[in-house]
This record gives C-alpha cells, sequence and structure tokens, in this order.
C-alpha cells in the first residue's frame, strides 16, 4: 500500500497512470460507438404499449430480408396474421385500401405470415386474391409469433416512428375507420 | 429474470426488495465504519435517514412539479405508494442536499464522511447489479458468445452478471483498503475511479445506451471524464496529504 501511495505522490509516474488510462479508456469508448439505431436509448424491447417493438428479420413472399429497426422514421402497422383466419381475410382490405391511402406519407405495413402455422401456397393465393400490395413476411420458424406474445389470430401492433409500439389490437376484424384513425395518431408524429 | 416473488398469496417485487436489502446492509457497513474515522455512529445513520425521507419526498415533488395541474387538483395523490411517480433526479438532488445540511449542522467534515460510506456505496452497488439481474434492465448488447443469456427477445450479453462480478470486485477491493488509511478521502475517490473505469468498460456490451454525438454511448462519455477528474483528484489528495505530513513533522 506504501507503494502505491509514493506513486500516487509522484506527479510524473501518476501522469503516465493517468495519460494510460485515457488513451485505453478513449480507444475503448472509441471501439465501442455504436450507431444511434444499435442501442434501444434505455427502452426496453417487449410486444406492449409504450414499450419499443423487438425486433427481426424475416425473409418476404419475393425473396427480400426485411428488418423492422431498418423502418425506424416511419410509421409501421405491423399485422400477424394467418390465410386460414377467418377475421383476418375480413380485415385485409381494409389494411390495404389504408396503406394506399397513408403509403405516401410515411406508413409502412408489415403483414406478418404465421407461416409455421400456414401454408406457404395458401399464402400466395390469399395475397393474389386480395391484390396486397405491401411486404407478406414469412415467420417459418415461429419466432415472431413467440416473441410477440400472440395469442389471437390476427393481432396488430401500430409502431410509431421512434420505434414504440403506440397500440395493439388483439383479434379482429378491425374496422377500417379504427385503422385509419390509428394510422392518424401515429402520423401526426411522422415529420 | 424473476421480477416478482411469490410466496403463497404474496407477491413481493423482488428488484426494489433487494435494493431495500442493499441499502440496509449499506447502511450497516457504514455505520461500522464509524470508528475508524472517529464519527459518531448516531450522526451518521441520522445523515443516511434524513437523505433517504428528504430523497423520497424530493422525487416525488419533483415528479408533482411536472403534472401541477393533476396535483392541484388531486392533492392526496402526493402521497400515493406508487413508485413510478417518483423523479430519481430530483430525489437524489434534495437527498443530496438533506444529508449536506445535516453533515454541516453537525460538523462533520467532508472527507471522512464520505470515506465512512463509501464501503456501503460499494454494497449497495452489488445489490443494484443484483436488482438489475432480477428485473432484467440494463441489458447486454445481442451477440453470438457462447455465455449469452436469452432476454427480451434475443440472445444478449449478460451484462447484468458483468456488472455484479465487477461490483463484487470493486467492494472487495474497498473492504481491504478501508483499513488503511493513506490519507483523508482515499477511499471515497478511490471507489469513484474504479466505478468510473468500470462504468465506462461495461457499457460497451449495454443494448440500451442513450447514444450522444451520432455514435457515441452517453454514460461512457460521462465515465471517461469522471475517470480522469477522479485519478487527477487521488494525486491531488496524496500530494496535499504529503505536503500537512511535512508540516506537522516539522
Amino acid at each position: 500500500m506504501n507503494t502505491f501511495h509514493t506513486l500516487l505522490q509522484d506527479s510524473v509516474r501518476w501522469s503516465l497512470v493517468v495519460i494510460g488510462a485515457v488513451i485505453v479508456g478513449g480507444l475503448w469508448l472509441w471501439a465501442s460507438a455504436v450507431p444511434a439505431d444499435a442501442t434501444t436509448g434505455g427502452l426496453l424491447p417487449s410486444p406492449r404499449e409504450g414499450f419499443l417493438a423487438p425486433d427481426f428479420t424475416l425473409e418476404s413472399l419475393s425473396g427480400d430480408k426485411v428488418t423492422l429497426s431498418d423502418m425506424r422514421g416511419k410509421a409501421i402497422v405491423l399485422n400477424l396474421w394467418a390465410s386460414w383466419c377467418p377475421p383476418c381475410r375480413a380485415e385485409m382490405p381494409a389494411i390495404q385500401r389504408v396503406y394506399q391511402e397513408n403509403h405516401e406519407r410515411g406508413l409502412e405495413v408489415l403483414a406478418v405470415n404465421m407461416t409455421a402455422q400456414d401454408s406457404l401456397a395458401a399464402v400466395e393465393t390469399f395475397v393474389h386474391e386480395f391484390n396486397l400490395t405491401f411486404p407478406i413476411l414469412l415467420d417459418t420458424g415461429g419466432d415472431v409469433g413467440i416473441t410477440y406474445l400472440m395469442r389471437a389470430f390476427p393481432t396488430t401492433f401500430f409502431i410509431d416512428r421512434d420505434g414504440v409500439i403506440q397500440r395493439v389490437i388483439v383479434g379482429g376484424p378491425m374496422s377500417e375507420v379504427t385503422l385509419q384513425s390509428t394510422v392518424e395518431q401515429l402520423m401526426e408524429d411522422v415529420p | 429474470m424473476y421480477p416478482i416473488l411469490q410466496i403463497g398469496p404474496l407477491a413481493i417485487q423482488l428488484p426494489g426488495l433487494l435494493l431495500l436489502a442493499g441499502l440496509w446492509i449499506g447502511t450497516q457497513l457504514a455505520e461500522r465504519g464509524t470508528a475508524r474515522n472517529k464519527l459518531d455512529p448516531l450522526w451518521i445513520s441520522n445523515m443516511i435517514f434524513n437523505a433517504l425521507a428528504a430523497g423520497v419526498i424530493g422525487a416525488r415533488l419533483g415528479y408533482a412539479l411536472k403534472y401541477l395541474d393533476l396535483y392541484l387538483s388531486e392533492p392526496l395523490n402526493l402521497l400515493a405508494l406508487n413508485l413510478n411517480t417518483l423523479s430519481t433526479m430530483e430525489g437524489i438532488a434534495v437527498g443530496l442536499i438533506a444529508a449536506m445540511i445535516y453533515a454541516q449542522r453537525k460538523g462533520l467534515s467532508l472527507l471522512p464522511t464520505i470515506d465512512t460510506l463509501t464501503p456501503g456505496l460499494s454494497v449497495f452497488a452489488i445489490f443494484v447489479a443484483l436488482a438489475h439481474l432480477s428485473s432484467g434492465d440494463a441489458f447486454g448488447a445481442p451477440t453470438t458468445v457462447p455465455w449469452s443469456i436469452e432476454i427480451w427477445g434475443a440472445d444478449r450479453h449478460p451484462t447484468q452478471i458483468y456488472e455484479l462480478l465487477i461490483a463484487t470486485g470493486i467492494t472487495l477491493v474497498i473492504l481491504q483498503i478501508r483499513n488503511i488509511r493513506i490519507f483523508s478521502g482515499f477511499c471515497f475517490t478511490l471507489f469513484v475511479a474504479l466505478s468510473a473505469i468500470s462504468r465506462l468498460f461495461l457499457e460497451g456490451f449495454r443494448g440500451d445506451s442513450m447514444i450522444v454525438f451520432g455514435s457515441i454511448r452517453g454514460a461512457q462519455l460521462i465515465s471517461f471524464v469522471v475517470m480522469i477528474f477522479a485519478l487527477i483528484a487521488l494525486h491531488v489528495l496524496a500530494r496535499n496529504n504529503k505536503e500537512e505530513m511535512k508540516q506537522t513533522s516539522v
């Protein structure tokens, strides 16, 4: 302990320690720098209102990879559905219309098909039947369904431009008015 | 993650309980250290109690000020037992001011007092890590390391466990050196320096960092500055002590 005390009192040697700490600390600070959207900025990811929408990457029906966090800055309607579910069938045309009306204003619709409980052929027929133009994502492993604690078909999450869930609607079908008014609330925040 | 402890019909919020346990053990430790620094144990425990009481009141008033209209129409809500309606920063500020006023009135000198409190603070930091582990707060960035844990929908760095290990390490160091009083303020300043280094290191693995200046983790930047100040303070305190020793020997 005496040697440590002597070291503390020695201006030259302690300066070296401080400079060393500044260099190592500064390098670590620089090495661990990340883009702002790589962290949750203090928010907890959880599939609940007021929480950050848990991130996922899924392949779309057209073969593109879509990552939720890449959509920051846009208002998002995240709809979890299956082709065999009647309320999903009932609400899909309304979703398509709301998407068409608001896409240019910064609305994105991500329709995540619970492919683990569906068949690809049925999904393709469904999309063709309703002329859906937004991305259809395929949850082949069922991971997104588990992460989003899906309990009923369909479930819809309204996510604002910061990636925070503003509203969750479990079950359906949603009326076009409900959809449009909720989207309008999300849109108020879109620059 | 076990945020709720279920004992029969009783559901206890574990993170809060852990923080209380940390506070209690920390206070005990601080009181036991009073003899070393020639302080009155009663004064130290009174100071901690005053700071806590003032801190809770300050935290609630700070919160109420933000929603003044609501609280003016329902003033009884000021007494609500709801932990979510407390403002942390205001609470800490008011608590610190209360502690300083008490210390001033009792004529407690600053450096021996904070040295006495340091082992308690250090142990409290261990319980903060345990509370984080229990609630899932302060979580890590997604990773593929074999020791990753699944939390908040991804395999992540177990930052709460890193935090626990480092806080325990720092406490072991503090408990070792608290008996060797090389100069006043040594124990506290060393604790601040070690804690700043620890946070600077740990924050790099976090998944919930606040980002400033485009890509810098805010907590790292603050820790970096605190670390430099604490390291310089250690030197200044050691030098002053040397001069004092010279003067007394002359």
